[in-house]
């Protein structure tokens, strides 16, 4: 078993395929929305569209972490970068997020050192080997990734390496699934459910959307069969009218979660009272900082930031596609003046965001196909 | 970055098991156990990564048995087709 | 000349990374900046090589220049990938190459054994190749100016009897031939830097395909309508040049692409497309339908070619990009590389 072959397997998505055929009711029109940008991609790099029939919509959530961060935060860190002696690391995907005076590979280009890396630890790494800089990592992510900066924080605490802080841009999902549901243009029937940021928060939390927003929810896995396994799961409980959270994910997530990676988020990280989310607006409780405990590690505090609150560019329309409430190509600049070559706003730079995951796999094939 | 994926561990690296060499499709990574210590996997399991943290275990089982239902998916239609077939009633 | 100056399309303020990946950035470079300043009087879209009258005798010839880091890394170092590189770049445009001259920029301070070792890979690679090289020149500039050594090296050759290559050649219908797995080059190099905690057991892939586009000549000759070798931006890149240059669409079978498990588990760890990764020792070619069984055969019988593969077709549509359609029947638009993943591979 290497649990990705067998997950593609050609005739099991066949099968599941038409499985999904012969559950959907050809007179209902069906949206299911994918939270995570990690299904987004999936779905759009295995064209798993064109296995679903024409009544079941895909709406892609406000589920990646890079596009939601209000451009004012990546300047905000990129102000840290033009420190002398400081060296700015982030995940690749932040690289070539614009910010009002250009992304940190731009940043890169003019001087500054800036540095790809593909794990907190290699931030960690990087300060111990360099003691003569400091060491800043952007940190970003949901659930997912945050145990794992808590972890690295823990460590550089442990062992005392003053040269390092984070700079914590952290968000949790729960508060970004309720904003969905409780903004009016939107209705979605059913939710996929985040498959890895379930691994550290269980399945519980998502039990209001099944008993108070009566909409189905399943935990899925991020191949092509487990996607599309998903969506039977999810039209078999509509068809049984039932409301409930599964697991699709089985082999990944336990229903409980990870209770070590919990316990370093609590020894680290509290909730802030808000932040504010791209398109969603300020949403309380909604992202993570760091502890006065560990003070000495918060970028934010040890570097003073502009802390400016800057407005996506008026025409550009992020919080709306984030929302769901627009497709990518709804954008006036999507296409045009947003492309993934210069890219006005996150969601066409990160290979999670609906807009680059649409114009990369699905606008241009049909642009061409129905030329 | 909801990026993760499996991979075997091949070698534990230190004493407390917090460091582990691990293989996806023959590339070897260092990946940090350090979330999974409540209940540390050992050499030939498999672990979801991700930014190179070990997030939890892959139960084989759990993965035998998704495939399992969804092979069966197609026989488990026909054979209420043939039930049907009988007059037997259906759903 | 005021006329040529107000061609120039390239309006970015600064030279990036991004323009010399081999992407899309780079060609806007080239359109944009290059081309309406020097080649004004060339019609013909720009290819690997030039083909250069010179009292009625047709020689190819190329140049490049090699940047690479490390210098040193598994299945071969700067001075193999520049003679490679530049014999590939003529093989491709249909020349065989006869003679090179190379430049060297060398950092003062740079150890004298490592530039012997790399002259004497340059050596033996040209011997390997059947080439000769046949003088160069060098520089030296202060520590700190230049990262050890670049080299440049240009080649010149004769078209090879039999071939004659242009994307105005390429018809709908005609095959896609992938000389052998893709992505084993650029990974190497990303592993050999060291930064990342990532082990495998992979080789740069550099070697001429000289030989592979000989073989290919013998048996199919004018039923080769294209090639490139997909160096900087993968083949994704190529056949997107590909299909922009005549107008026509390029399917692929995913299922059908080589790739070493190494390289696609890389990829995966790393969020890459194998696609988009440089190879110094792959060529593509288009095939006239009814050939390219015999093409791939001829492939198949030398002796670096066993993994060749016939990867797709081109059709009408979609025109002027590429099309990778999975084993399930879904699909997927595939790109030109855009921004730079991977820096500084060759």
């Amino acid at each position: 078993m290497r649990f990705v072959d067998e997950f593609r397997e050609p005739e099991l998505i066949t099968k599941t395929a038409d499985e999904i055929r012969r559950l959907a009711d050809s007179k209902r029109h069906y949206r299911f929305m994918e939270v995570c940008g990690g299904h987004t991609h999936s779905i759009y790099r295995f064209g798993l569209k064109d296995l679903l029939p024409s009544n079941i919509e895909l709406v892609h959530g406000p589920g990646c972490p890079v596009c939601v961060l209000p451009m004012g935060r990546i300047d905000d860190g990129l102000s840290m970068a033009e420190q002398p002696d400081v060296i700015f690391t982030a995940f690749g995907d932040m690289m070539r997020v614009p910010g009002t005076r250009g992304s940190p590979l731009e940043y890169k280009a003019r001087g500054m050192d800036v540095r790809i890396i593909y794990s907190p630890s290699d931030a960690l790494k990087l300060a111990r080997s360099n003691p003569d800089k400091h060491v800043m990592f952007f940190a970003i992510g949901f659930e997912t990734t945050a145990p794992s900066t808590a972890l690295t924080l823990m460590r550089a605490k442990a062992e005392g390496i003053g040269n390092f802080s984070v700079f914590c841009n952290h968000v949790t999902i729960i508060p970004a699934i309720r904003a969905i549901l409780d903004s009016p243009d939107m209705r979605i029937d059913a939710f996929i459910g985040p498959g890895h940021v379930s691994t550290v928060i269980g399945c519980r939390p998502y039990g209001w959307i099944a008993s108070n927003e009566e909409k189905p929810i399943v935990v899925a896995g991020f191949e092509p069969l487990d996607v599309l396994q998903s969506i039977v799961m999810l039209l078999r409980q509509l068809n049984q009218n039932e409301k409930k959270v599964e697991n699709q994910y089985k082999r990944a997530v336990p229903w409980e979660g990870n209770r070590a990676a919990l316990k370093a988020m609590a020894e680290v990280f509290e909730l802030r009272p808000y932040f504010e989310w791209r398109g969603l607006g300020f949403i309380s409780q909604s992202a993570l900082r760091i502890r006065a405990s560990y003070a000495k590690w918060d970028a934010e505090r040890r570097f003073t930031v502009p802390g400016v609150r800057v407005t996506d560019p008026k025409a550009a329309q992020c919080g709306e596609v984030l929302k769901g409430v627009l497709k990518p190509a709804q954008c006036k600049l999507f296409g045009k003046e947003c492309t993934p070559e210069h890219p006005v706003g996150a969601l066409m730079v990160s290979s999670e965001g609906s807009c680059a995951a649409y114009y990369n796999y699905e606008h241009r094939k049909r642009a061409v196909l129905t030329a | 970055m909801c990026l993760a994926i499996p991979g075997k561990i091949v070698e534990l690296l230190d004493e407390d098991r917090s460091l582990a060499v691990v293989d996806v499709l023959g590339v070897r990574r260092k990946v940090d156990l350090g979330l999974l210590l409540e209940d540390p996997p050992s050499t030939g399991d498999w672990v979801l990564i991700h930014v190179g943290f070990a997030m939890s275990k892959i139960g084989e089982q759990d993965a035998l048995e998704q495939l399992r239902m969804l092979t069966d998916l197609g026989e488990s239609e026909a054979a209420m087709e043939e039930a049907q077939g009988y007059g037997l009633g259906g759903p | 000349m005021t006329s040529a100056i107000s061609k120039i399309r390239f309006r970015d303020p600064q030279i990036e990374m991004a323009h010399g990946a081999g992407g899309k950035a780079s060609r806007r470079l080239i359109d944009g900046l290059f081309a309406p300043l020097l080649f004004g009087s060339v019609p013909t879209p720009l290819g690997d090589a030039a083909h250069v009258n010179m009292n009625g005798t047709c020689v190819a010839m190329t140049t490049d220049s090699f940047v690479v880091h490390p210098l040193r890394f598994p299945g071969g170092s700067i001075g193999k990938l520049a003679v490679n590189g530049t014999v590939n770049d003529l093989a491709v445009s249909g020349a065989k190459a006869r003679a090179l001259v190379v430049s060297y920029v060398l950092e003062a301070g740079l150890p004298t054994e490592i530039l012997e070792a790399e002259v004497r890979a340059m050596a033996e690679a040209a011997n390997a190749a059947g080439v000769v090289i046949a003088g160069g020149d060098t520089k030296v500039v202060e520590h700190g100016k230049a990262d050890r050594m670049y080299i440049t090296t240009s080649g010149i050759g004769n078209l090879i009897p039999g071939l004659s290559v242009s994307p105005a050649a390429v018809r709908s219908g005609d095959k896609i031939l992938l000389s052998g797995p893709i992505g084993d080059h650029g990974i190497t190099i990303l592993l050999a830097r060291g930064e990342l905690d990532l082990e495998a057991d992979l080789r740069s892939d550099t070697r001429s395909v000289l030989p592979m586009v000989e073989a290919l000549a013998e048996t199919v000759g004018a039923g080769v309508h294209w090639m490139r070798d997909p160096t900087r931006g993968g083949v994704a890149t190529s056949l997107n040049e590909l299909a922009h240059d005549c107008g026509l669409g390029i399917v692929l079978s995913e299922d059908a692409i080589p790739v070493r498990d190494e390289v696609r588990g890389a990829c995966e760890l790393l969020g890459l497309d194998p696609l988009h990764i440089a190879n110094e020792g792959q060529f593509l070619a288009v095939i006239a339908a009814e050939q390219a069984e015999a093409a791939l055969e001829a492939l198949h019988g030398t002796p670096r070619g066993r993994h060749a593969a016939l990867i797709g077709e081109v059709s009408e549509q979609p025109a002027g990009a590429v099309l990778v359609r999975t084993l399930y029947g879904g699909s997927r638009i595939v790109d030109m590389l855009v921004g730079d993943p991977l820096p500084r591979i060759c």
